[in-house]
This record gives structure tokens, sequence and C-alpha cells, in this order.
């Protein structure tokens, strides 16, 4: 279907954007990459009075490294870029094995990062590696503009924390660590199709070849990204397992998330799913932060 | 308006095929500046000041105004690639953009390029086939 009539404005900078935003509130929607609004527009799910197109703003899009080695990326930045960036492959490969699950490459040409991170859809894999990743991200309005973890901008289904005159601007992501391994893993019947469930695993091994720093993100075994954090703490300390890892994921499956089922899997499947992920993510994890077996 | 109605209804470019509206299918997909992108889900004054490719952009006109097609086109006649031809140019597209990055795809990558394009009738054998075939071609100098 096509959208209803609707206004149209392209401002060529951030404050002209912001001032757009501030003056029509929510009769306002952002337009960034499109990938996940105009399929909404053209379904009619929803009818913006106004679309504040940002693809001018090209100030938005860029990949730098700050001293700390701390990676800022723009929101408008287009997934395409991202995925084939040299220094998002350096400091965080968790992020580089995520992109070329997201969609197809069509879409990724021209949805940009902040676009899908404000969307929140929880079948998204780029919010959850946000969570999994501790990113913080920085919201503007006209006379101001505030930083807000990742864990914290996700409030529920398709819910955050920006505000109607807000627009998020930068996405501030702190490198992994040296010795973490980490490991992205996703299924999905056809190869770009919405993920079934996701398992972002993030750890390191200590000099003793102890679990340190475990990190498990779900993707779409909830209504927002989970943290399995009562699972990683089951590992922090032990030795890497596949007995452990199995425990681990046990736990996860049986008291953090809650899959919903839909006419592609039931719950049942989804956990037995969740399972064999975590297990394969964490072991992957564990192989990626072994000395001499490599990254 | 949508990008994919202003090509088809504007400019009478109907190569661009209409499927599902909402990005899964590729049929409309075209080349913005190069990179192959959905024309569904771009509104038509997005595309302004911009380079666009559309499937009619392939052939090559020659001096004499005459056309010859571009060897994935070509490939896509002598290896079958294509039944009632909805999803090709959006395939063919897809295709001439990715065989830029990369000349000598395996079959596996080339199905994993086309999993963004949907086609009801072939099955994908001969697309594969077809863009195995291009690709050999324009590695040797086919232009």
């Amino acid at each position: 279907m096509k959208p209803p009539p609707f206004e149209y404005l392209a401002p060529s900078s951030l404050p002209e954007a912001l001032d757009i935003l501030s003056e029509n509130g929510d009769d306002a929607k952002v337009l960034a990459g499109g990938q996940s609004l105009v399929p909404a527009m053209n379904f009619r799910l929803v009818e913006p009075a106004l679309l504040v197109d940002l693809n001018g703003l090209d100030d938005l899009s860029y990949v730098t490294k700050e001293a700390s080695g701390e990676i800022r990326i723009g929101a408008m930045t287009r997934q395409r870029t991202i995925e084939r960036d040299s220094l998002v492959e350096a400091a965080l490969p968790l992020l580089s094995e995520t992109m070329p699950n997201i969609a197809h490459s069509q879409i990724r040409n021209r949805g940009t990062i902040g676009g899908s991170l404000v969307h929140a859809d929880p079948a998204a894999e780029l919010p959850m590696i946000m969570v999994a990743l501790d990113a913080r991200f920085r919201l503007r309005r006209s006379a101001s503009e505030r930083w807000i973890s990742a864990a914290d901008f996700y409030q529920g289904l398709f819910s955050t924390d920006l505000a109607d005159d807000e627009i998020m601007v930068e996405v501030a992501i702190p490198p992994l660590k040296a010795n973490a391994g980490t490991c992205f893993v996703e299924f999905a019947r056809r190869k770009g199709d919405y993920a079934l469930l996701g398992v972002a695993a993030i750890l390191s091994l200590d000099d003793m070849g102890i679990c340190r720093e475990a990190r498990i993100v779900y993707l779409n075994a909830g209504d927002m990204p989970i943290v399995a954090r009562v699972a990683a703490d089951l590992i922090n300390g032990e030795k890497p397992t596949p007995q452990l890892f199995v425990e681990a994921a046990n736990h996860a499956i049986e008291n953090e998330i809650t899959p919903m089922g839909d006419i592609h899997a039931s719950v049942p499947y989804l956990l037995h799913l969740a399972r064999a992920l975590t297990v394969q993510a964490l072991n992957q994890a564990a192989i990626r932060a072994t000395p001499l077996l490599g990254k | 308006m949508l990008l994919s109605d202003f090509l088809r209804h504007e400019l009478d470019l109907t190569g661009t095929h209409v499927g599902c509206e909402q990005g899964a299918c590729g049929a409309c997909t075209i080349l913005l500046d190069g990179l192959p992108v959905r024309s569904c889900l771009i509104f038509a004054i997005q595309a302004s000041d911009r380079e666009l490719t559309t499937v009619e952009g392939l052939a090559r006109r020659q001096p004499d105004g005459s056309e010859s097609l571009h060897p994935i086109q070509e490939s896509f006649w002598d290896a079958h690639g294509l039944q009632c031809g909805f999803c090709t140019p959006g395939i063919l597209l897809t295709l001439v953009s990715y065989l830029e990055e990369n000349s000598n795809p395996t079959e596996i990558e080339i199905r994993g390029a086309i999993s963004g394009n949907l086609c009801r009738c072939t099955g994908y054998h001969n697309i594969v086939e077809a863009a195995l075939l291009a690709a050999e071609r324009m590695r040797h100098g086919e232009r």
C-alpha cells in the first residue's frame, strides 16, 4: 500500500531539525534510513502528519575513535558503512560479526544505526548488541543534550526513553578488552529473515584461564534486549567447560528469558533454540578468548 | 510519492517492479549512487540530485544507436535465469553491484548476495548459474 499525504521537511542542519521537532511534537516523525518507518507508513500503521528527513545531515555520519579507545558512531551512519569499517572491526569484533545478520544488503545500504536503535524492534540486532557492549547514546533536543546508557534507553516493546523533541545523534561504545572473546549467533529460517532468537556472549579468561566479565545478552527473547545476569555470574570465577556453559544456558532459559511464541516458533521451541545458541555462543567466545587459539 | 511509483508512473520506467512495498521481496531494487536499495522505501523527493540506475540503464547504447545488453543480461538470457521476469530487474541490479565488490564469487556467496530478492518461478538454480556465468564473462573483460 502507500502512505496517505503528509508534510515533508528536509532540514540542512541539526539545529534546524531540532527546532522543527520542538515546534511539532508528536505530529512529526524523524526519517533516517526509512527501512522500518517507510514500511510502517506503507502499511498505514503509522501516519505522521510531518516527516523530518535527516538524510541531508552529512555531519551525523562518521566512525571515529577517541584517545580512550572508545568508538563514536554518528547516528545517521549507514549500516553498510559500519559493516565495512576497520576501526569497528579492530575494537568491536562483536559488532562487525553481527552486522551481516541484519536483514539484507539492500536494507543495510540505506538503514542507519540511529534509526534501528530508536525503533527498538525486539528482533533487531543493533539494540541488543549495544546493550551487550555497554554503549551510550547521545540524545539532543534544541536547548540541551543528554547521554543515556543503552540498558536504560530500552524500556519495553518498541519503547525507548527518547522524547518527541529529541534526536539520537551519536553512539559511544567502549572498546572490548584485548583479552575478551565474543560471539554473536542468531537463527533465522532463511538468510536475512528476522531471527527467531539470538545470543551475544562476551567473556575474558584471566592468567589462570578462569572466566571473568562474562556477559550474555538475548535477541528476541522478550520485548527488549535481555541481559542474563545470573547466568553470566555462574560463569565468572570458573574454568570454561562445556558443562559450565550448559548450566549457565539452562539457568538463563529457566529464569531469565521470556520469548514470545508466534506462528514461526512456539515457546518450547524457542527455549530449546535459546539453550543451543547460548551454549554455542559461550563456547565460541571462550575459544576466541584463549590466547593462541586466536580471534 | 514513493520512488518506485515515481519511476514507473512519472518516468515511464516500468522495469522497476513493485511486489511487497515493505522492503522484503526485492522486486523494486534499484541502484542509488551505485548501491542497491529498495525504491519502495524511498520517497521520490529523496532522490533529488542523486544518481539512479534502473534496469533500463544496464544495456549499453552503441554509436550507431543500437543497444547491446550488459553481460549480466546476456548471461541471464543464455542460462535461462528468468521465467516471468518479475524479480529479474531487482536481481540484475543487486548482482551488478555485488560483482563490483566480489568479481569471483562462489555459489554460496551468490546465494547470499541475492538473499534479499525473492523469486517464485525459478527455484533460484538458473539464477545462480546465470550469475556465475556473468561473473566469469565480466572477469574476462566483457562489458
